[in-house]
């Protein structure tokens, strides 16, 4: 017999290509994502300050609102993650959600995970539940036209943190949740955010993201996972939102190629960078940037945005039906501004009711 | 917020940055001339030759003193510890010979492998000892990068994880004290070619051997900009039933790499193994010419693949030093256009399809 160690199978041929297919229609040129995915508490925060009442219909209406904009929305996004509320909602003629964003050539994703635990006997260190039923969960919504998924882990940089355990276990979740979407057809987008709340500097920040990458693409490694059918969604490198020393956008551009270049493997097709508590506009200067630099940068650098899509958007709507044309409006307007900045070609100044307004909200946990 | 003591200066960072990109710059490669006391005996017999330190010294005068258009597809030369304080019959030290010609020098650190206890013929690379004070003189001496070996085997059990594990480490360990010292290290985690396991084999534990290497290099803050991937190419085991073309392994290892390989490492200079000549000349230009993303430069390092013929054709004897010169041009040129995907084929010296395979290769 044939002496050498067993790889069993992990995906079939067929199965890797639909995956590829997925991951790089939703980083294809001057797209990126809008993440539609907040839970019942978060979307309920962004109500507050427009005064609108937190009900199911409520958000039903928001998300119809996003999902029914014109067409043209599609040329630069390519994809939505939905919660799972939402995900089985429908516009007030009964069409799914789903179905409306598939007559877009919008691609349907899912917000997977069950949101933060706490890690105890650390500085207030945490990781994400949701692997129970994750492989039937994952089924049933592929069947219901998901393609793609997303789990977001938080990572704190504090005097001791992040701590190696912290890094090692929401690198290992991260890479379980990743097998088991790639096993039912989910592209799985892979989300270890370094959080921007400290007084810490660029270059810890940037030292910080390498090291939590660096466990992120080992676990993924340990568990097989089929790099070209997944998605990065990361923190842009920035200094803390309370450090005095302040960077320019150059700064944080080259910080986070620095580290990315470090560690994402070239065969991972696109990062889609996550906005945090950055101003619609920050966001895409931000991102604008990072692709006009000069770096190694083999994967797409895209977006993959929630606030920094929709301040605007919820500004101008107001819970009101007579403002949602200028509100969708709002979200065409964002939505080719970052898809120019996807490709380093966004000139700036494309204004917006919200768009300098900073997005910051502490210790954002869901 | 978490501390991070500085590992290099802005200056040591934009030195070692420079080196290594002049190693690999287009079309350039490594002459692997490293070969140690022993090894070199085993190259020596196969033509006669008997392994004096004399001899040893007047066949690296050859290859040191060929052309100096040799210099424009080797960009720089590994020596081991005996050659690098070696001259030429005038008094020349071969380091500044090197040096006049444009070529760096580099040095092999590594003291050879040693038994993992408790393992199935699996082993480290030691050599950690003192290395920091090794590197310092050698730098000081004219070397510029360095070089360390460690071995992986594939067996029905094996890599384990305590081997892929423990390599790793010495080599992160390796890489960091180069750097201290100013030299960029050379991290060549190989995996043999022994055995007959199929080319997708191959391929996965290259893969693995990759993730851990990569890992403990970020774990002990090596700066990737300064440093070099010296791997296998993947291929199946050599004795594998199943053949598999170029292509075929050019694909694979662009797959393998491009999972394991950091954008930011500037460039990977492939081992040839067992190949021969040619195989490992059209096995690189199939690398270059495959599809997928390779941020890094694709280049060769290559020891038996570039001297064979040249062995053949000298023979010992001083009146073949120019035509072994002329092999060592033609293969050189050969690999500098297969680093650049460019390889027409077909440029034949004397031992260019000769298997060049040893069984269980180590020092």
């Amino acid at each position: 017999r044939v002496n050498m160690p067993v790889f069993p199978q992990y995906l079939t041929p067929k199965q890797e290509e639909e995956l590829r297919n997925i991951a790089n229609a939703i980083v294809a040129p001057g797209k990126g994502i809008l993440a539609a995915d907040e839970s019942t508490g978060s979307i309920g925060k962004r109500f507050a300050p427009i005064n609108v009442e937190n009900s199911e219909e409520n958000r039903r209406r928001y998300r119809d609102l996003l999902f029914s904009t014109d067409k043209s929305l599609a040329e630069n996004i390519s994809g939505v993650i939905m919660f799972h509320e939402t995900f089985y909602q429908k516009t007030k003629d009964g069409t799914p959600f789903t179905k409306v964003l598939q007559d877009k050539g919008i691609i349907p994703g899912i917000k997977v995970d069950k949101g933060v635990v706490p890690l105890a006997g650390t500085e207030d260190e945490c990781t994400t539940q949701g692997l129970d039923g994750l492989s039937e969960r994952c089924a049933q919504y592929k069947k219901d036209g998901a393609q793609f998924a997303k789990w977001r882990c938080v990572l704190k940089i504090q005097q001791y943190t992040p701590s190696y355990q912290a890094m090692l276990e929401n690198a290992n979740v991260l890479a379980r949740y990743a097998s088991i979407c790639q096993q039912n057809g989910l592209v799985p987008i892979v989300e270890p955010e370094v959080l921007p709340d400290g007084e810490h500097d660029l270059e810890t920040a940037q030292k910080v993201t390498e090291q939590v990458l660096a466990f992120t693409y080992k676990a993924l490694a340990d568990h097989h996972v089929y790099l070209e059918g997944t998605l990065l969604k990361p923190n842009m490198v920035t200094a803390g939102m309370s450090c005095t020393k302040k960077f320019s956008k150059e700064d944080n551009a080259r910080a986070t190629i620095l580290a990315l270049s470090r560690t994402v493997p070239p065969a991972v097709p696109g990062v889609t960078f996550l906005s945090g508590g950055q101003s619609e506009e920050d966001a895409t200067q931000n991102l604008n940037l990072i692709n006009a630099i000069k770096g190694p940068k083999p994967w797409a650098l895209t977006f993959s945005f929630g606030r920094a899509l929709q301040a605007s958007v919820l500004k101008v709507w107001e819970g009101k039906d007579e403002n949602v044309a200028k509100a969708q409006a709002e979200l065409i307007t964002r939505a080719k501004a970052n898809g120019l900045a996807a490709v380093g070609k966004y000139q700036g100044g494309l204004d917006s009711a919200a768009g300098g307004q900073s997005l910051f909200v502490a210790q954002h946990a869901y | 917020m978490p501390s991070f003591p500085q590992y290099l200066t802005a200056e040591q960072e934009n030195e070692l940055r420079r080196i290594a990109n002049a190693i690999v710059a287009p079309g350039k490669g490594i002459l692997a001339a490293d070969e140690s006391t022993g090894t070199i005996g085993k190259r020596f017999a196969s033509i006669g030759v008997e392994n004096t330190e004399e001899n040893r010294r007047c066949y690296r005068e050859l290859l040191f003193t060929a052309d100096a258009s040799v210099a424009e597809n080797i960009s720089g030369v590994i020596l081991f510890h005996e050659t690098f304080y070696q001259k030429t019959k005038d008094g020349t030290p071969f380091v500044k010979i090197l040096k006049d010609k444009g070529i760096i020098s580099g040095i092999k650190v590594d003291k050879g492998v040693v038994p993992l206890a408790g393992t199935d013929g699996e082993s480290t690379t030691q050599g950690l000892d003192s290395l920091s004070e090794r590197c310092a003189q050698y730098k000081k001496d004219g070397a510029d990068f360095a070089k360390w070996r460690c071995v992986l085997k594939i067996g029905a059990h094996t890599p384990t994880y305590q081997a892929m594990f423990e390599n790793g480490n010495v080599l992160a360990r390796y890489a960091s004290i180069c750097q201290q010292n100013g030299l960029v290290p050379i991290v060549e985690p190989e995996v043999l070619c022994d055995g007959d396991h199929d080319l997708e084999t191959a391929q996965k534990v290259t893969e693995q051997v990759l993730a851990f290497t990569y890992k403990a290099l970020a774990d002990h803050h090596v700066f990737l900009e300064g440093t070099l991937l010296k791997p296998n190419m993947v291929t199946a085991g050599q004795s594998c039933p199943k053949k598999y073309t170029a292509e075929q392994n050019g694909k694979a290892t662009v797959v393998a790499l491009s999972r394991g390989v950091p954008a930011a490492v500037p460039g990977i200079t492939f081992l040839s193994g067992g190949q021969s000549e040619e195989d490992s000349t059209l096995n690189l230009n199939a690398i270059n010419n495959a599809p997928g993303p390779k941020p890094w430069a694709l280049t060769f390092s290559f020891g038996r693949a570039l001297q064979a013929s040249v062995l053949k054709a000298w023979q010992g004897k001083k009146e073949n030093v120019k035509a072994a010169q002329e092999q060592l041009l033609v293969r050189a040129k050969a690999n500098g256009l297969a680093a650049m995907g460019k390889f027409q084929g077909g440029q034949s010296g004397k031992a260019s399809g000769e298997s060049l395979f040893v069984a269980n290769h180590s020092y």
